[in-house]
């Protein structure tokens, strides 16, 4: 991948990202995330990490995305009014924000920034790899794993299962004669 | 180098301009088609010289369908209700339409052509992990109707989305099993190999399609496409008797033309999907690439250019009859309730699913085809 095409997609992964806190409305939050999602997948595909990429797309930006905007509407979330409070709230609010910003700026300095470009080998992140590596190397990790999805799986039907009514034997009150409903008498209107 | 990359751009365009063409036919096959099936005339006023109504031929409504009608689609005021997401609702259809148009590019048309040396795979890109593409990109289809229907503003849209959102995660399940268990049977996911695995004859004389060796992997994907493509049985999104049209109920002009062009393209992706992985792409039956070798131990040599015409002709043959096909179940049966819907996407397309990528596991492991 070239270097301004991965700088590009850093900066669009970094500005839908500061999106999603920005927005007041939940909905365009939401695309913002799914745009963080998706730049960042396709510099996943860039960077040889092909099932990776795909994967972060047909999981997160396919499916889990959708769960939120189910949430979202559930929940009927509505724009949101902005910062409330008092404004010296506001301030030490602010100044703790930036502290913050300044702490993980200093953890985050140079030595960690150098980053080492290394040359993988050919086949590298591919799907045959992969499943070779899982299927191998992890493949109790793995077998653990799907085997404690499908325990919640089956425990999350369970518990939204509808209970079968049960109805207890009542004592059968002494039959009432029907009522019979009267016919009623279509008033003619005189035309 | 650079004739590769002329290639790739001309063959690019030429996929999505053959997907806007499937979905001019479907357009037409929609008005014309129906009328013959319901037995009525159908649209068949609008000429443009009047030439051949004064020379008696009988007006087949091509110009009325595929000509007049988008003209007044585009021409039509284009309306953004109060109160709607101004920025969303007009986002919304082009997020529908753009998955789709992205999907047709993974789908190899022919085999392949010599140009100066130079060979040239005739399929816009050969990406190796290509069905892995095509999961991806129909799962974000979703995204473009689901706020259509929020950001309209008008409960009957917002209804519909919520339906065509629950339809389609649940129907793309059934779907990626069906993909899934043709991708164990070839081995690959690159979707020109699987097509070249369904090359050559078992018995002397049955092709080797998919079909033959995964029918149920068929009529699994064939049923979750044509819910995907939310056509009827599966418009429960825009079921027009209930929710008057569903998720574009506040679309007008170009934005609704869009919308439509969508739902078409999608069922010309479904046809192309099924040609694919069952119906061996571009596959012609007994022919290789020196010429047919036919049943009987008869062979005729065919030019190596002339093979890969006839390939691309072949596998747009059976993604017309499939479109054709498809246009005939939108017209034959009735629309689903919602929890038959549900029901035969969880309780029957799933299990099935899973049960067919169980069998398949089995006959690949006993075959010993594993690496």
């Amino acid at each position: 991948m070239p270097p301004f095409l991965y700088i590009f997609l850093g900066a669009l992964a970094v500005v839908s990202a500061l999106g999603v806190i920005m927005q007041r409305n939940p909905i365009h939050s939401l695309l913002a995330l799914i745009g963080t999602l998706m730049t960042v997948a396709i510099l996943f595909i860039g960077e040889d990490a092909v099932v990776v990429g795909f994967l972060q797309i047909i999981v997160y930006a396919g499916a889990i995305m959708i769960l939120f905007l189910f949430v979202i509407w559930l929940l009927n979330l509505q724009v949101e009014a902005g910062p409330t409070g008092h404004l010296a709230l506001k301030f030490f609010g602010s100044i703790g924000a930036a502290l913050l910003v300044a702490e993980l700026c200093l953890i985050l300095a140079p030595p960690h920034l150098l980053v080492k470009f290394t040359h993988e080998p050919a086949g590298y992140g591919s799907l045959a790899s992969l499943a070779a590596k899982l299927f191998t190397d992890y493949l109790v990790a793995f077998e653990v794993t799907s085997i404690l999805l499908l325990a919640a799986v089956v425990g999350s039907v369970a518990l939204a299962r509808r209970l079968p009514v049960v109805f207890e034997e009542q004592p059968r009150a002494v039959e009432q004669p029907r009522v019979v409903e009267q016919p009623r008498v279509v008033e003619k209107i005189a035309s | 180098m650079t004739i590769e990359l002329i290639a790739g751009a001309i063959k690019a365009i030429l996929m999505i301009v053959i997907g806007l063409n499937l979905s001019l036919f479907l357009l037409y096959f929609e008005r014309k088609g129906s009328a013959l099936i319901q037995d009525r005339i159908g649209s068949n006023r609008v000429t443009i010289t009047g030439l051949g109504k004064r020379m008696g031929m009988p007006n087949l409504g091509i110009i009325n369908t595929t000509i007049a009608d988008p003209v007044k689609m585009f021409t039509k005021e284009d309306f953004v209700p109060a109160g709607a997401d101004k920025f969303l609702h007009t986002l919304a259809p082009f997020l529908a339409l753009f998955p789709v148009m992205i999907t047709f590019v993974v789908i190899p048309f022919g085999d392949q052509i010599m140009i100066h040396g130079h060979r040239i795979g005739l399929e816009a890109t050969n990406l190796n992990a290509g069905a892995l593409y095509l999961l991806a990109t129909i799962g974000l289809g979703v995204y473009g109707v689901a706020l259509a229907g929020w950001s309209s503003n008008n409960r009957w849209a917002l209804l519909g989305g919520i339906r065509a959102t629950a339809q389609m995660i649940s129907y793309e399940l059934a779907m990626g099993l069906a993909i899934v268990s043709v991708i164990m049977t070839f081995g690959t996911l690159n979707l020109q190999e699987i097509v070249r695995g369904q090359g050559g004859v078992w018995f002397g004389f049955l092709p080797r399609w998919g079909i033959f060796v995964q029918p149920l992997a068929f009529i699994l994907l064939l049923v979750a496409g044509a819910a995907e493509s939310k056509r009827i049985p599966f418009d429960l999104p825009e079921s027009d008797s209930e929710l008057i049209q569903g998720y574009f109920t506040e679309y007008s002009g170009g934005k609704q033309a869009v919308f439509m062009l969508t739902d078409f393209a999608e069922q010309a992706l479904v046809a192309m999907l099924l040609t694919t992985f069952f119906l061996g792409g571009w596959q012609v039956p007994w022919l290789m690439r020196d010429g047919f070798h036919l049943p009987g131990g008869a062979f005729l040599a065919v030019p190596a250019l002339a093979v890969s015409i006839l390939g691309v002709i072949a596998f747009l043959v059976k993604v017309v009859a499939l479109c054709i096909f498809l246009g005939l179940v939108r017209w034959t049966l009735p629309r689903f309730r919602y929890d038959q819907l549900m029901r035969l996407g969880w309780k029957g397309l799933v299990p099935l699913g899973l049960f067919n990528v169980l069998i398949t596991a089995f006959v690949v492991v006993a075959t010993g085809r594993v690496q």
